[in-house]
């Protein structure tokens, strides 16, 4: 479903805040995979999906979704494939917007945009449907001002958004981190739900180890721009979080063990 | 003291015609999140382009919306400077202003036009007030009701997601270089409409008539903004709140005049309002902030 071949970016070249962000990176995501991404800070895990996103263009490679070669598409052309939720609540919507506003805008990703309503009256039962699947007591409240949510409520919207339509692509950069503990489960439980039931293909950002360990179908591991580990399957089932710290510490030198992932 | 209730109708009428330039100001300002300075010179546009077409005979209403087409060729150019040359759009704006400065003297090929109702079919003159007011009402209330139709559709909603979120309108498949052009162009149309009937109503284009225009609509947006807030957030009702803020505006602009206020300072005394209005807003979100950290240190301690 995603194909990266040798996708490389620097930023700042030539200056002396030249950073090598993505190192010849490939990889491959088939079909209904659930991939956790971890990695220290500056290892390119949003740079990553960032290139995915196409919020710049890489230096060299290409990438694929689906088939379709997205490298020189700009980012709001690619999107009708793309699902994303970010780390800040306040990204993935629009807060002077109503609830059923932003789910129309959502409902009307990759599609031409006309002189027609931006939101139909039956629309909007279908909008209450899924809002009260959620369970945060939004379907009441459609006509309100997004800004008017909570954080959790807020991702949790963004989250229906970016998968009401099915995306080829489901990116989830640490969407779950700016959250307090309650809050982040709940929304890490309903990211699960919504991955099951409708089979999408994800990629999810975590610096909580126990997270990529306990979702998904395959974990992989950034350093210095690059893939170091890559375990699936009954492999990935064994993991604990003092052997995946071992790992770390052994594919990427001392530097990972001080990082905050270690705290999670 | 007669004197002045016989000059509020005028000021009503004035206030209408930069109310209508104001919601222009509301769009870009407002709506799409951008400081657009264009507005200072397609207002000019606007009454230039229509002022010399109905001197050349043609019909007032042609005229009008000739203007409008002016304006929004003049927004659309700060639209593509701003989007496609990446120019910041305060910048860009001001380099139309200057661009339109000298397209408003060539159109009017000098600094002041007159245009008499007398010898032209007009759609509106101070020297009928009440029949000018009627015609306003009515162009202020279709403007406010095709505006409030089309930022409901699909293309309108974009565009508002573009000025409340350009990061997720992206992510939602929305082109916000266009979006951005599009706002631009629709709210230099208005002012360039507002242009066309204030040239109409006063009987004469200068090429000095949109200075300072943006602080009006500035000043307006402010006001309509405290007016139409305690009411409804509905869209039309701000728009109606917006040229309510402009009439405001110039009433107490004509109990200024009339009170023997030296005139010359009328234009600082507008900038200073503006600057409170937005200021005020501002300074209170400070003051609550510091405010509660000071009560929490006093229970702390």
């Amino acid at each position: 479903m995603l194909e990266m071949k040798n996708v490389t970016k620097i930023f700042n070249p030539g200056s002396i805040d030249e950073k090598l962000a993505l190192d010849n990176l490939s990889l491959t995501v088939s079909e209904g995979e659930f991939v956790t991404v971890i990695g220290g800070n500056g290892a390119g895990k949003s740079t990553m999906q960032n290139a995915i996103c196409g919020t710049w263009l890489p230096d060299s490679g290409s990438i694929f979704l689906g088939g379709v070669n997205v490298t020189s598409l700009p980012e709001y052309k690619r999107a009708k494939y793309l699902g994303r939720v970010y780390q800040d609540p306040m990204m993935g919507t629009a807060a002077g917007m109503q609830i059923e506003e932003n789910l129309a805008l959502a409902a009307r990703r990759g599609a031409h945009r006309s002189l027609r309503p931006g939101i139909r009256k039956s629309e909007r039962e279908e909008y209450r449907r899924m809002l009260e699947e959620l369970d945060l007591g939004l379907e009441t409240r459609l006509s309100a001002k997004v800004g008017t949510l909570s954080g959790g409520q807020r991702q949790a919207l963004t989250l229906l958004m970016a998968t009401m339509q099915k995306p080829r692509l489901l990116l989830l950069d640490e969407h779950t981190a700016a959250l307090d503990p309650k809050t982040a489960a709940k929304v890490m439980q309903l990211t699960d739900k919504i991955v099951r039931e409708n089979k999408l293909t994800t990629l999810m950002i975590t610096h909580n180890m126990r997270d990529a360990i306990e979702y998904g179908s395959r974990l992989i591991m950034l350093h210095n721009g690059r893939i170091i580990l890559d375990i699936s399957g009954e492999e990935k089932k064994k993991l604990t979080v003092a052997n995946l710290l071992e790992m770390f510490t052994k594919a990427s030198g001392n530097e990972f063990a001080n990082d905050r992932a270690i705290l999670s | 003291m007669t004197d002045l209730l016989g000059a509020l109708p005028g000021a009503v009428a004035q206030g209408i015609i930069w109310g209508i330039m104001a919601i222009g100001v509301y769009i870009t300002y407002k709506v799409l999140d951008i400081a657009d300075l264009t507005v200072d010179g397609s207002i000019c546009t606007g009454a230039a382009v229509c002022t010399m077409m109905m001197l050349s005979g043609q019909s007032p209403w042609l005229s009008v919306f000739c203007a409008v087409l002016a304006g929004i060729a003049a927004g659309s150019i700060t639209g593509f400077l701003h989007v496609l040359l990446g120019i910041p759009a305060i910048l860009a704006g001001i380099l139309t202003q200057m661009v339109l400065w000298s397209v408003n003297l060539k159109i009017l090929g000098k600094a002041n036009q007159a245009i008499s109702s007398r010898s032209n079919p007009v759609i509106l003159s101070q020297m009928d007030i009440d029949s000018a007011l009627i015609v306003l009402a009515i162009f202020a209330v279709v403007t406010v009701a095709v505006l409030y139709l089309y930022f409901g559709t699909e293309i309108g909603c974009a565009i508002r997601a573009t000025g409340s979120n350009p990061v997720m309108s992206r992510a939602q498949g929305i082109n916000t270089g266009l979006t951005k052009i599009l706002g631009l162009a629709i709210s230099n149309g208005i002012v360039a409409l507002s242009g066309a009937l204030l040239c109409q109503y006063q009987g004469y284009t200068d090429i000095n008539m949109g200075r300072g225009a943006v602080v009006i609509g500035l000043a307006a947006v402010v006001i309509g903004e405290v007016l139409a807030k305690r009411i409804s957030t509905n869209f039309a009702v701000r728009l109606f709140g917006v040229i309510a803020g402009a009439i405001v505006y110039y009433v107490v602009y004509q109990i200024i005049i009339f009170s023997g206020f030296d005139t010359d300072l009328l234009k600082m005394f507008s900038a200073i309002v503006v600057a409170l209005f937005l200021g005020i807003p501002y300074l209170r979100k400070k003051l609550r902030a510091a405010h509660s950290v000071s009560k929490r240190g006093a229970q702390n301690a």
